[in-house]
């Protein structure tokens, strides 16, 4: 059951590095409209300070990051140091990835702040009820 | 996703998934036309495979530059029969291995190249007169060529032996592939640079392979793979005509490459379509008479995108039914995918086994025998005669837009391929398509595969390689080198030329971008 919000659920999304691959970015971009979110999708080669940023600006409710080139090891703790840099909170930012990322390394990356890894084969609904559950309605 | 028990959709399936019809049966049909002749929907070869197999040729680069030479030669030990090299994202997109935006992508999907040094000892022991070397490259596709010539040069080799490709297809890195860095105004600009460069200098060189299959991989249908690649492919040779380029010539040396998707038969019709289209392009459009320039000759990938996190090896079945599509289509190279594709760069026993399955299709399976060997199937024909008529409807809405450049300007390509993968996805979520072992029959605890890992060191030790090299040189010439670069390139010489003397004086392929970008600018979404 999907609880009823007075505002919806602002989610920021972009590709840290040099990674091009957006199909699987762009498909969640559309489903996330569709159920109702608000989505800011920043696009490719995003630098992890420019993420922060943004994520402050924008008073984002989560924050997603994507690759499929390997650099996620390098990319999305950097991501984590510049938010908490620019004073995100990551109790209440919703901090999530996905792209082709192997299980030990989602488990290290869940270790650095991010309250899920997506990996190939996740289907878009699993992606709205994490957010949905992770995101405080209040 | 959920285990359910129940039957999949797709008994009694009226369409393929890119929406031609399918009737029950089909009656017997007449092939139209003879493998060899125009327009060649039955191959570019009378005796196709008998007189010679299509090129096995598996992309591949990682790591190190030593580690991507030893991949090389083991495939060529194996009976490879022509390198595809893979390069990692600073190399394609123009950014040194030590240069801060690097980190973390160096040697990731490729393998890292700055400079003719590494050119050099990539290709170490490997004869390239007589190997055929494949590069992915398209941004920077002038400075490999330029380091590539400069190595061959200081190697005692002669440049115009050099057989192989550059991809060098910008088009489509604005549409879906994306390692995109200069506008589209100047990268075409350069595309031409090397149309004209390998005109005079290399004359065994394609200078471009025309791509679909990166939008493919990012949702199109097989009809728009078609249709937008072959827009592509008119527009470069109406931009090599504008130049005063032979356009006899280009054609000659155009060639493409294609995805080797899951349905059978709709593949095997996409390539004889394709064929087909682009023969009378060549005659009827461009006028050119020689059936030499109007073959359509290609390289085909199987499609990474079909093959699954889960149960990898369900993927070896499917690559091997997209590899008998290609083969079946008259394929000239091929590149098998390994198993374990969706999880990251094939381990050794999955690259081995990709090889493998070529190898069987060739020597075991009887297919290579005869040329085309489905001419003449009713079905066939009627889904090569439908997905041909549908592709060249796209092919004049793109025209009537003002060509593939103004569509791209406008993003319709991109729009199309966007709302197809969203397609896709839902139907995978409601299981109306069928993807064995993922939303149907799926195993409780299916077989995971460990995914191979480019060693952190390796970045480290590249990166303090690239830094040696760099101080080993004199500053003075290195600043002198950039401003004749950028002197010569601004006052419109050709770009692949200037950095041939570039790479002779051991340039870098990021200094070299950076003084690009500095004439160009650099394109923004």
């Amino acid at each position: 059951m999907r609880r009823t919000r007075k505002f919806p659920i602002r989610v920021l999304l972009a590709k840290p590095g040099l990674d091009g691959h957006d199909r699987g970015i762009k498909v969640i971009v559309r489903a996330l409209r569709d159920a109702g979110m608000e989505v800011i999708y920043m696009g490719l080669r995003v630098s992890p300070d420019s993420i922060a940023k943004a994520a402050l600006e924008e008073d984002a409710d989560a924050v997603g990051v994507s690759n499929l080139s390997g650099a996620h090891t390098t990319l999305f703790p950097e991501v984590v140091k510049q938010l908490e840099a620019s004073g995100v909170d990551l109790r209440r930012v919703v901090l999530f990835g996905g792209g082709t990322i192997p299980p030990d390394d989602q488990q290290e990356l869940r270790t650095f702040g991010y309250r899920a890894i997506f990996g190939p084969g996740t289907t878009t609904d699993e992606i709205i009820d994490f957010l949905e559950k992770e995101v405080p309605s209040e | 996703m959920k285990t359910p028990r129940e039957d999949p959709p797709g008994r009694g399936r009226a369409s393929t998934p890119s929406g031609l019809p399918l009737k029950p049966f089909y009656p017997t049909a007449r092939p139209p036309d003879a493998p060899g002749e125009f327009p060649f929907t039955r191959g570019i070869h009378s005796d196709m495979y008998r007189n010679r197999l299509w090129t096995f040729r598996q992309y591949a680069g990682f790591g190190s530059v030593r580690s991507t030479n030893e991949r090389f030669r083991y495939l060529l030990s194996q009976g490879q029969s022509g390198l595809s090299v893979a390069f990692d994202l600073p190399t394609q997109i123009g950014y040194d291995s030590d240069d801060p935006i690097a980190l973390g992508e160096v040697g990731k999907v490729g393998v890292p190249i700055s400079s003719t040094q590494d050119v050099t000892d990539l290709f170490e022991g490997i004869p390239l007169d007589l190997v055929s070397v494949s590069m992915t490259i398209n941004s920077t596709a002038a400075m490999l060529i330029a380091f590539l010539v400069t190595a061959m040069k200081r190697g005692g080799g002669i440049p115009a032996k050099l057989r192989g490709t550059v991809q060098n297809d910008m088009l489509k890195e604005f549409i879906s592939r994306r390692t995109h860095r200069f506008p589209v105004k100047h990268s075409m600009r350069l595309v031409m640079d090397i149309f004209e460069y390998c005109q005079t200098e290399l004359p065994h060189w394609n200078p471009i392979s025309v791509s679909g299959y990166h939008m493919r991989e990012a949702g199109s249908t097989a009809v728009d793979e078609v249709a937008f690649t072959i827009a592509n492919a008119i527009e470069y040779v109406e931009a090599a005509r504008s130049r005063g380029l032979s356009v006899q010539e280009v054609t000659r040396s155009i060639s493409f490459f294609w995805n080797a998707h899951n349905h059978l038969f709709e593949e095997v019709a996409k390539f004889r379509a394709a064929r087909r289209i682009w023969a009378r392009v060549v005659r009827d459009r461009f006028k050119v008479q020689d059936p030499e320039c109007s073959k359509m000759r290609f390289h085909a990938q199987t499609g990474g995108s079909t093959l699954t996190y889960d149960e990898p090896e369900n993927n070896a079945v499917r690559v091997t039914v997209q590899a008998l599509a290609a083969v079946l289509g008259g394929v000239q190279s091929l590149h098998t995918n390994g198993i374990d594709e969706a999880i990251g760069l094939p381990s050794e026993t999955a690259a081995r086994v990709a090889l493998r399955t070529q190898q069987i299709l060739a020597h075991e399976s009887g297919i290579a025998d005869v040329a085309d060997p489905l001419g003449g199937s009713a079905l066939v024909e009627s889904l090569t005669d439908e997905l041909e008529q549908r592709a060249l409807e796209v092919m004049g809405r793109i025209e009537a837009m003002g060509g593939a450049l103004a569509a791209v300007l406008e993003g319709y390509q991109e729009s199309a391929i966007e709302e197809e993968a969203y397609r896709h996805q839902r139907a995978v979520e409601t299981r109306e398509r069928v993807v064995v072992g993922v939303n149907y029959f799926r195993a409780e605890t299916g077989a995971r595969l460990v995914a191979q890992k480019v060693p952190p060191e390796l970045e480290r030790e590249r990166i303090e390689t690239v830094r040696k090299r760099k101080r080993a040189r004199s500053s003075a010439q290195v600043a002198a080198l950039r401003s004749d670069l950028r002197a010569d390139v601004t006052a419109g010489k050709n770009a692949v030329e200037c950095l041939v003397r570039s790479a002779g004086g051991d340039l870098t392929i990021g200094e070299m971008a950076s003084t690009l970008a500095e004439v160009f600018g650099e394109h923004v979404e």
